[in-house]
């Protein structure tokens, strides 16, 4: 077999692979150093971190669905100190690739002071703004669904992050994607990662109550696929910015699929919560895929769909 | 943490809605490293998390109820199927907290995980208790493999259709058994009330609903004396004082 080039590039970063576990599916890839060799990975998007601890949304946080999950787990995290002080120093230690902080926040001031102090922290490759988190209120998501309030946190985390290709995490629960995407990428995004959760909900009909305990959540998990890979191809031919895609990717097809439609990387989530190891086995199936279907180098099929 | 395909060599309906599933595996399954497995089901998303009853190198008991989509197919498989499962997962009960005698508290199938810790107990010298408690006779199990590790069991249930009637805290009270240290598992209510009740130390295993079972997606965390806690890798059991109850 030829050597497959599996390699791809984010803003001059470059990933060994495009496989990259999504943020708030793999905890800080501490918690699984002893499972795996994280360092097969391409990179690790972190769990979403605030200014201050929080503890999160109340259980039952997690509910089953058809080909996917809903999850509310509120932005549990220990706070931005604790990420850039001793979550990504003891990472580093261990891992290699590329480490990406995702930082979330309830105010303008919170995502820029989150961002100065990511930006400031020698452990972090890429910065990934969430302003898509459909689990908490008056915070996240409120920011990601108007180009305005869109454009408005870009820009302010933008003065903010001088070192770093800065991406911003966008909500699909919005009428049009390609609008935010846009008014992110002329507020300064350097990328952008797509999708987060769409919001979504289930009722226990025997006890005639939501399953959720925050009654509403975010969907994820296979059955989304379509959907993202839709955006992602959307956002990625109307933006000259790079794209991480995500969303329901559960297969080396499906990696592959998503760079077709224009992604640049690719983050895999709730699979990894069905199987820890879903990333090394994507990875590890990668190369005779490529075989297969004749590509030598992955970034030769970035975007071929036109 | 292993992922396992195991053969079922066994399922069969032990109490009302109760099933004992016996597993083999070619290679270790790990399962001994854990309080709990976590069973993929075809046709579901999620794993199920459910505790390990037994198990040796290579063979792994479950004792399950079924109440769900995923126990419903779990109970309609047959020996020679395959089940994938995640191994090794959970703290589990302490068998070295115990000075010298012991309490066992078990509510249900609660009493599942129970059996483990009793072995584990009596093979350090130990004096054993078991309370076992069930709503109604129909769903009495697990008593004879208690008998068999030689201990005798007092069953208790609601409608005193068996053994003592009233809930494990009745037992508790009317047989007032020797221990120093106890360990329960069971609906929430009765840990509570076993926990509120005893004076002296002791050690519950909670349930939560669960996303990756193995303490990186943080779905199921607890606020606990000591801060969050995963219910999948900082527990499923947990010191009684580190529990705030509901």
């Amino acid at each position: 077999m030829a050597v497959r080039d599996l390699s791809c590039e984010l803003c001059g970063i470059r990933l060994d692979n495009p496989v990259i576990p999504a943020s708030g599916t793999f905890g800080f890839g501490l918690e699984l150093a002893g499972e795996m060799d994280l360092n097969v990975l391409g990179g690790i998007s972190l769990k979403g971190s605030t200014l201050n601890a929080r503890y999160g949304n109340p259980l039952p946080r997690i509910a089953e669905c058809p080909d996917g999950m809903i999850n509310s787990v509120g932005l549990q995290n220990p706070g931005i100190d604790v990420l850039v002080n001793e979550k990504v120093p003891a990472l580093r230690e261990v891992y290699q690739g590329a480490v990406i902080a995702n930082i979330s926040g309830f105010s303008l001031e919170e995502y820029s002071e989150c961002c100065r102090r990511a930006d400031e922290c020698e452990g972090i490759d890429i910065i990934e703004v969430n302003i898509s988190c459909p689990n908490v209120h008056n915070g996240g998501m409120a920011f990601g669904t108007s180009p305005q309030a869109a454009a408005q946190v870009t820009a302010a985390v933008r003065s903010q992050v001088k070192d770093k290709p800065l991406f911003i995490k966008l909500s699909p629960n919005v009428t049009d994607i390609v609008s935010i995407a846009k008014a992110c990428e002329e507020a300064g995004a350097d990328g952008l990662s797509l999708i987060n959760t769409l919001l979504g909900m289930r009722i226990d009909i025997k006890r005639r109550r939501a399953v959720i305990a925050n009654k509403m959540g975010g969907f994820s998990g296979r059955a989304v696929f379509p959907v993202a890979l839709r955006m992602v191809y959307q956002v990625s031919h109307a933006c000259s910015i790079p794209v991480m895609g995500c969303g329901g990717v559960s297969s080396a097809e499906d990696v592959i699929e998503m760079m077709m439609a224009g992604a640049s990387a690719v983050q895999v989530g709730a699979e990894n919560l069905r199987n820890p190891m879903a990333c090394p086995e994507i990875i590890g199936r990668l190369p005779a895929l490529m075989e297969q279907l004749g590509i030598e180098s992955l970034s030769d099929i970035i975007g071929i769909i036109d | 943490m292993k992922k396992i395909l195991f053969t079922i060599t066994g399922n069969t309906c032990i109490a009302r809605d109760c099933y004992r599933m016996e597993l083999c595996s070619e290679t270790d399954c790990g399962a001994a490293d854990g309080e709990f497995v976590d069973v993929a089901i075809e046709g579901l998303y999620l794993r199920r998390p459910i505790s390990v009853y037994d198990c040796t190198e290579r063979s792994l008991t479950l004792i399950y109820k079924n109440v769900g989509a995923g126990s419903a197919r779990m109970a309609a498989m047959v020996p020679g199927e395959k089940l994938e499962i995640l191994t090794g997962l959970g703290k589990c009960f302490d068998p070295e907290a115990s000075a010298g005698a012991a309490l066992l508290v078990g509510g249900g199938l609660g009493a599942a995980p129970l059996y483990r810790i009793c072995r584990e107990l009596l093979e350090r010298g130990r004096k054993v208790s078991v309370i076992l408690g069930f709503n109604k006779a129909d769903e009495v199990c697990l008593g004879e493999d208690f008998r068999k590790l030689g201990v005798e069991p007092q069953i208790v249930t609601v409608d005193g259709s068996v053994g003592l009637k009233g809930f494990p805290t009745d037992a508790i009270r009317q047989i007032a058994p020797e221990f120093d240290y106890f360990y329960c598992c069971g609906p929430m209510v009765m840990m509570k009330a076993v926990c509120t009740m005893l004076d002296c130390p002791g050690e519950a295993s909670l349930e939560e609903r669960m996303g990756c079972a193995a303490g990186f997606c943080y779905g199921c965390s607890i606020m606990t004396s000591n801060g969050p806690r995963r219910v999948c890798k900082d527990g499923p059991v947990f010191k009684k004082e580190e529990i705030i109850w509901q």
